[in-house]
């Protein structure tokens, strides 16, 4: 077990966003969250990755509880994320980005006088890593640049750069094209067979991405888990493909609880 | 490789002004050179961290009236020891108040930093007995190297011996900034300016990155700081006055944040330009806030932007 949460809540106020969330991620799996708007994926993936505390609960990585540990000590720990609203260094290179990522991870952010340009592990790496992710070519462009799925991709990439055993995506192929999408999917799991990730949980939208890549699909709503199975039990389950997939028929944020 | 052969020039003419230029423009060259150093550490943390500090000029007044104490009231005149001390205690003084303006960002953390200079401000003008108030205290004429120049006279000292000295400390602040600008942690620093959102995401401690920038900006501008004394001779408040530190940051815009020599370049033409404009008409800041609004709205990466053009301008960053 690589990741697990046990009772999970998280309340704004008077508004529960989460009530009672368990879960557990294995090596080997790739995990998709779904749900309706509002359903707390959000906060799910928030407090997964160490940046919100929970009202209540734990999360466990690696047999280590990491409640709220924030996000710089979980990319230590070897958690990498990304974001559903693309993230990235407007003024940096591809290489640079993700040269970033590799000094981090080599605990070498605060070498002041080092040369990084011949610092040959974080080039080779950084290269390698951009190649992966069919960005060789362009490495030497700005990322404010890039195209809308490249910026994507070099945010799901320098993620990758840190050479995580875990990822937590979120929404990796939002706004992005249909025609991309599975493009981006590819990449993404053929890169983490390469770099030996351990484990992917997504936040997905797109239904035709959850079942074609999952191997476990846990349905979230009104803050409680609908649903944990594979795919063939949650395409099964009527009330589930109702509420996640006929999600438009449900008024969104406003469960209470 | 433009670039390297435009700083090997620019170096060359600076090494060279003592021999051709007139003594009026060599002396302007003192306080450049004092800039210049102070600029290299400011623009680490405008620049490359993007945090633009309205406070850097208690640094300057620390750095100056750390030798002007020295060299009147301790009876150290190497400048070598001075420099060290201003350095030492630049960063002694810059560990607490960085610990708490990078806590901030943007307008709240350039108000912290105003704050602090109000503070220093205030104490070099009430303690008389250590500063001279606002009269201030002579900088005695530091010796060299562990030479004792006092036989020579004054100009000669300063347009000789002392400019190379000062232009040995701008080569070496140069090239120490250099270095850390193109260091891991350089790299990590641009990523805090651009998104430190996201730098914490890949385990860059972004609050720590600041702090460091911070005090390494703050050691230079202590160590420019004690370059401005000699020439004057006397070190008063103003040098840690508000408007000093907006002095900073106008040179800093003017040459362009967005390159390494760009503030350097700013610094040069400011001190030029205000020698001139001043002997033109009564009214220098009338014109330099004039100035100072044509390059924010047409040149936001300052005049080195112009020259170099790699890019459209980014619209109200920093």
């Amino acid at each position: 077990m690589i990741l697990q949460a046990d009772g999970l809540r998280k309340l704004y106020g008077e508004f529960c966003a989460l009530d009672g969330v368990s879960l557990a991620v294995d090596t080997g799996e790739f995990v998709s969250i779904v749900g309706p708007n509002g359903a707390g994926k959000s906060t799910l993936i928030n407090i997964l990755t160490g940046v919100t505390r929970p009202s209540a609960g734990k999360v466990r990585f690696k047999d280590r509880e990491v409640g709220g540990a924030g996000p710089v000590r979980m990319a230590r720990l070897g958690m990498a994320r990304s974001f559903q609203l693309v993230q990235v260094f407007p003024d940096l290179t591809v290489l640079e980005t993700l040269q970033a990522a590799v000094v981090a991870r080599l605990g070498r952010a605060t070498r002041l006088f080092a040369s990084l340009a011949r610092d040959r592990e974080v080039q080779s790496d950084a290269l390698e890593v951009a190649e992966l992710f069919g960005l060789g070519d362009k490495r030497h462009t700005p990322a404010r640049q890039l195209p809308q799925g490249d910026k994507k991709l070099l945010d799901i990439a320098s993620a990758f750069a840190l050479r995580p055993e875990i990822i937590l995506l979120d929404e990796p192929t939002s706004g992005v094209s249909t025609a991309d999408k599975t493009a981006i999917m590819d990449t993404l799991v053929t890169a983490s067979r390469r770099i030996g990730l351990r484990a992917i949980v997504q936040v997905e939208h797109d239904m035709d991405i959850v079942f074609a890549y999952s191997d476990r699909i846990i349905a979230l709503h009104q803050g409680k888990v609908l649903a944990d199975g594979p795919p063939a039990t949650i395409l099964a389950d009527q009330r589930v493909m109702d509420t996640v997939i006929g999600r438009k028929a449900v008024a969104p944020g406003t469960p209470s609880c | 490789m433009k670039g390297g052969l435009a700083v090997a020039l620019g170096a060359a003419a600076i090494a060279a002004a003592p021999l051709v230029a007139s003594t009026y423009h060599v002396l302007l060259m003192l306080p450049f050179m004092a800039y210049a150093v102070v600029l290299l550490g400011l623009n680490l943390l405008f620049g490359y961290t993007g945090l633009v500090s309205f406070g850097h000029a208690l640094f300057i007044g620390l750095g100056a009236y750390t030798g002007a104490f020295l060299t009147t009231h301790a009876k150290i005149r190497s400048l070598e020891v001075i420099l060290l001390a201003a350095a030492v205690l630049g960063a002694l003084v810059a560990i607490p108040v960085a610990a708490l303006c990078v806590r901030y960002v943007k307008i709240y953390f350039g108000m912290l930093t105003l704050a602090f200079g109000m503070v220093f401000y205030t104490f070099v003008l009430k303690f008389y007995r250590l500063t001279g108030g606002d009269e201030g205290t002579p900088f005695l004429r530091p010796s060299l190297l562990g030479r004792s120049l006092d036989a020579m006279p004054k100009i000669d000292y300063l347009v000789g011996p002392y400019y190379y000295y000062s232009l040995a400390v701008l080569g070496l602040a140069a090239l120490g900034m250099w270095r850390i600008v193109h260091s891991p942690f350089g790299l990590c620093l641009k990523t805090i300016r651009d998104n430190p959102t996201k730098a914490e995401t890949l385990g860059i401690g972004v609050t720590r990155h600041r702090f460091y920038a911070f005090v390494i900006s703050a050691i230079y501008a202590a160590v420019g700081g004690v370059l401005l004394g000699p020439p004057t001779g006397n070190v008063d408040p103003t040098l840690a006055y508000w408007t000093h530190s907006g002095n900073i940051v106008f040179m800093t815009l003017l040459g362009g944040f967005t390159s390494f020599f760009g503030p350097v370049v700013g610094a040069f033409v400011f001190i030029y330009l205000q020698s001139w404009v001043m002997s033109v008409v009564p009214y220098w800041r009338l014109v330099f806030g004039a100035m100072l609004a044509v390059i924010v709205i047409f040149a936001p990466d300052g005049l080195v932007g112009l020259v170099t053009r790699r890019r459209p301008a980014p619209a109200g960053r920093a």
